[in-house]
Formats: structure tokens, C-alpha cells, sequence
């Protein structure tokens, strides 16, 4: 944990906006730029200012090592299981339109589910890949 | 301006050779070209840069370099060789560019294909870029993020601290 | 001349990564030098692809030309493969360091050398 108090101030005071910044962009990327990719590194972005300020443990504590190694999975899983809903549904394989009764509708469902995917996956591997680098030390 | 501006910090990075300092300078990098992006209308791909090039991967990089040294050796070998193969290839690309279309032509093929439609906005999604990455080129995103996440494997794979076992799998140490 | 600058400035990107990932024995320097060409072939895409008086790809009544999206989805996911790339090269360049000691190229192969010949040497005085 770093004891210089300016940063750690600046930390606490700007991480919850970097967090939630990460969610509009996410929520908002139909509307304006943005969307899964981005939204994923600006979440890993701030986690990993968090465990810059405050150290290793304490981002352990924030996202342990086995949630990472779940969303690092969890993200590419539910991108396979949106395309495989619109198979059960009668589509073909990313066919967002059978995924409601209005086929826009659906669209808009499969778009954001698969745009979450995304996101889950590119944040778990970017805070997986950091930690992987910060937990070794020097050989 | 912007690009001048650019191709300095890449002369001064080739000639620095504190890592240290080629990694802050990358950082800088990443953040002219985000402008240069959003100057190009790709907002997006420059959000995208900003937080991925000057973010994580300057972080990434410093992480390694805490790992090992951070003063490169000095290069032995003389630089000819090198510098006249980029030289070559360089003017190679500019003979072979000067053959495209100029820049900001209304008529060149890539305005032409396939983008009419998707400005037509079937999907009622205002961002085309994200109605295009999602759903018209959904395979392609699929394939990405699949990328992604074996790239994260194999970073774990490489990286992770093993079981202290007896008869050591050291290698040549 | 003009209407080809954007790619003379991609050209001069592409040959400074060039140079440096052939010309630097350093690991660390060829990645951040594999990076900046990367740099170049994101705007090799995007350059042909903005049109003067168009805006970004959003859509809304006010506004009539676009910009090509078509590029910049493309260039969007190539640059988080090429982050998650440039990690794996990261983490092999950490793990040959460990081993080797060094991540100079030229310490590398002379290692490896030395370790050839003695094994070499070994097996002669085994025969």
C-alpha cells in the first residue's frame, strides 16, 4: 500500500466513477461509443489503479483470484450460449431475431447479451493477465 | 501536426534506450494516435486505444520490466543492415501506395460495398459500430473474444507459480 | 502527393516498428517496436475510411454522411488481441529472463551455444 496520502484521496475519490463509467459505457454503447470491449478494460482499468494505490491484498480481497478465473470463462460461455439460444429457438447459430416475438426487439436482446459476454471476458482476462504479472516476483 | 507530432516520439523512442523511458513514451504514443483516431471519426477504436494502450498495456509492460532489467545492452551489432531493409521495404510501400485511392474520396471501393447497408440501420441500433460488431459480424466477435480468452490461458499457463515438487522440472537453469 | 500523406505517414510508422524489432536485441524494445507496427495497420485501416464533412457512425437526423464503420469494428477488436497478444510476449519474455537470465538477444544464442557445445563435448567423451 502506497503512503503517499494525495494519491490514495485521489484513488478513493475517483475509482467508483472509473467503475461506473465502465458501466455507461457499456449500458449506453447502443446510443454512443462504446460497447463490450472498451466497457471491460476501463472496469479492468480501475481494479487494477485499486490494487496500484492499495496493493496486491487488498485487490484480492475486492476480486479473488477464483472470480477472475470464472468471469475469464464465464464471458466466451455465455457468447456461445446466446448463439445457441437462437438454435433451441429455431434460428441459426447468432441469430438474434428469433430471440423475442418483435425481431428488433430481439436484436437489441442478443446485441447487449452478447456485448456483456464480451465484456465479462476481455475484464477477467485483463485482471487475470495483471495479477499473473504482479504475484511473481523477481526471478 | 498531430502526425509530426507522432512520428517524433516514435524517432525518440528508437534512439532511447532506458526501457523505462520507452515505456512512458509508448504510453504517449497510444494517446496521440487515440487523437488521431478521433480525428479520423473512429471514436470507438480511440476509446478503445486510450484505455488499452496508455492504461493496461503500459502497466503490463511495467510490470515485465519490474521483473527484468531495465537498461537495454548496447547493440552490437552496426545498424546498416537493418536501416537500409526498412528503407528498402519503405520505399517498397509508398511506390505500392501511391496506387490507392486518395484519401478522403467519396468514390474509393470501401465506401462502396457493403457500408450502404449497414448505415440503413436494419437493427435500430443508432451506434452502427456496435450493431456491425454484434450482429452483422457476430462470428467474427465470437472468434475474437475466443482469442482473448486463449490468450489469457496461455499467460496463465506460462506464468503460474507450480506446486514445489520433489526431482525439480527446472530445466537448464 | 497530398491525397496519399496519410499513407506515407503509415508507411514511416510500419518501417520505424521494422527497424526496431529487426535492429534492437532487446525483448522487451522488439515488443513495444511489434506494437507501434501494429499502430500503423490500425490506421492503414481507418484512413481510407474517413470521408471530409462526415462524422462518427452514430446515427441521427441531423447529420447525413458517415464516416466507414465497416474499419473501425475491424480495428476495434484488433486492438484488445493485440493487447492480450502483446501479454503472452510479455509473459515468454518474464519466463525466458528467468531462465536465461537475460533477455538480450545475443546472451540468449550465446547460452544456447555454450550449452550445445558442452553437451556435445559430453556425449564424445561417453562414446
Amino acid at each position: 500500500m502506497t503512503k503517499d496520502l494525495l494519491l490514495r484521496v485521489i484513488g478513493k475519490l475517483l475509482i467508483p466513477f472509473i467503475l461506473l463509467f465502465a458501466l455507461y459505457v457499456m449500458f449506453h454503447g447502443d446510443y454512443g461509443p462504446g460497447g463490450g470491449f472498451q466497457a471491460g478494460v476501463i472496469f479492468a482499468a480501475g481494479i487494477v489503479f485499486y490494487a496500484l494505490i492499495f496493493g496486491m491484498d487488498n485487490a484480492r480481497k475486492v476480486m479473488p483470484d477464483w472470480l477472475v478465473e470464472i468471469l475469464l470463462a464465464a464471458g466466451v460461455l455465455l457468447y456461445i450460449g446466446v448463439g445457441l439460444a437462437g438454435l433451441l429457438l429455431g434460428g441459426n447459430f447468432l441469430d438474434y431475431f428469433v430471440l423475442d416475438a418483435d425481431p428488433i426487439h430481439g436484436q437489441h436482446r442478443g446485441i447487449f447479451w452478447v456485448e456483456l459476454g464480451v465484456m465479462i471476458t476481455v475484464c477477467g482476462v485483463m485482471l487475470k493477465i495483471f495479477y499473473m504479472f504482479a504475484s511473481r516476483g523477481r526471478g | 501536426m498531430l502526425l509530426v507530432l507522432v512520428a517524433i516520439v516514435v524517432l525518440v523512442l528508437a534512439s532511447v534506450r532506458n526501457l523505462f523511458a520507452v515505456v512512458v513514451l509508448s504510453g504517449i504514443y497510444s494517446f496521440l494516435m487515440a487523437t488521431v483516431m478521433v480525428a479520423l471519426d473512429a471514436v470507438d477504436v480511440a476509446m478503445t486505444e486510450a484505455a488499452v494502450g496508455a492504461g493496461i498495456s503500459t502497466v503490463l509492460l511495467l510490470g515485465a520490466l519490474h521483473l527484468c532489467k531495465s537498461e537495454e545492452a548496447k547493440p552490437t551489432h552496426r545498424p546498416w543492415l537493418p536501416l537500409s531493409l526498412s528503407l528498402a521495404t519503405g520505399v517498397l510501400l509508398i511506390y505500392g501506395a501511391m496506387g490507392l485511392p486518395d484519401f478522403a474520396d467519396p468514390q474509393a471501393p470501401i465506401h462502396q460495398h457493403v457500408v450502404p447497408r449497414y448505415l440503413q440501420n436494419e437493427v435500430q441500433v443508432p451506434n452502427v459500430v456496435t450493431a456491425v460488431l454484434a450482429s452483422f459480424r457476430g462470428y467474427d466477435t465470437l472468434g475474437e473474444t475466443t482469442v482473448v480468452f486463449t490468450a489469457g490461458a496461455g499467460v496463465i499457463a506460462l506464468l503460474r507459480r507450480r506446486k514445489p515438487r520433489k526431482g525439480g522440472e527446472e530445466g537448464r537453469g | 502527393m497530398i491525397e496519399h500523406f496519410s499513407y506515407i505517414v503509415t508507411v514511416f510508422l510500419m518501417i520505424a516498428g521494422l527497424y526496431i524489432v529487426i535492429a534492437r536485441g532487446n525483448l522487451i524494445k522488439k515488443l513495444v517496436g511489434l506494437s507501434i507496427f501494429q499502430t500503423s495497420v490500425y490506421l492503414l485501416y481507418l484512413a481510407p475510411g474517413k470521408l471530409l464533412g462526415g462524422t462518427a457512425p452514430i446515427l441521427a437526423p441531423a447529420y447525413g454522411v458517415y464516416s466507414n464503420p465497416l474499419p473501425h469494428v475491424l480495428i476495434l477488436t484488433a486492438i484488445v488481441v493485440g493487447v492480450a497478444t502483446l501479454a503472452l510476449g510479455l509473459a515468454l519474455a518474464v519466463r525466458i529472463r528467468e531462465v536465461y537470465g537475460t533477455i538480450e538477444e545475443d546472451e540468449i544464442l550465446a547460452l544456447d551455444h555454450r550449452i550445445e557445445e558442452a553437451e556435445e563435448q559430453g556425449e564424445e567423451r561417453r562414446a
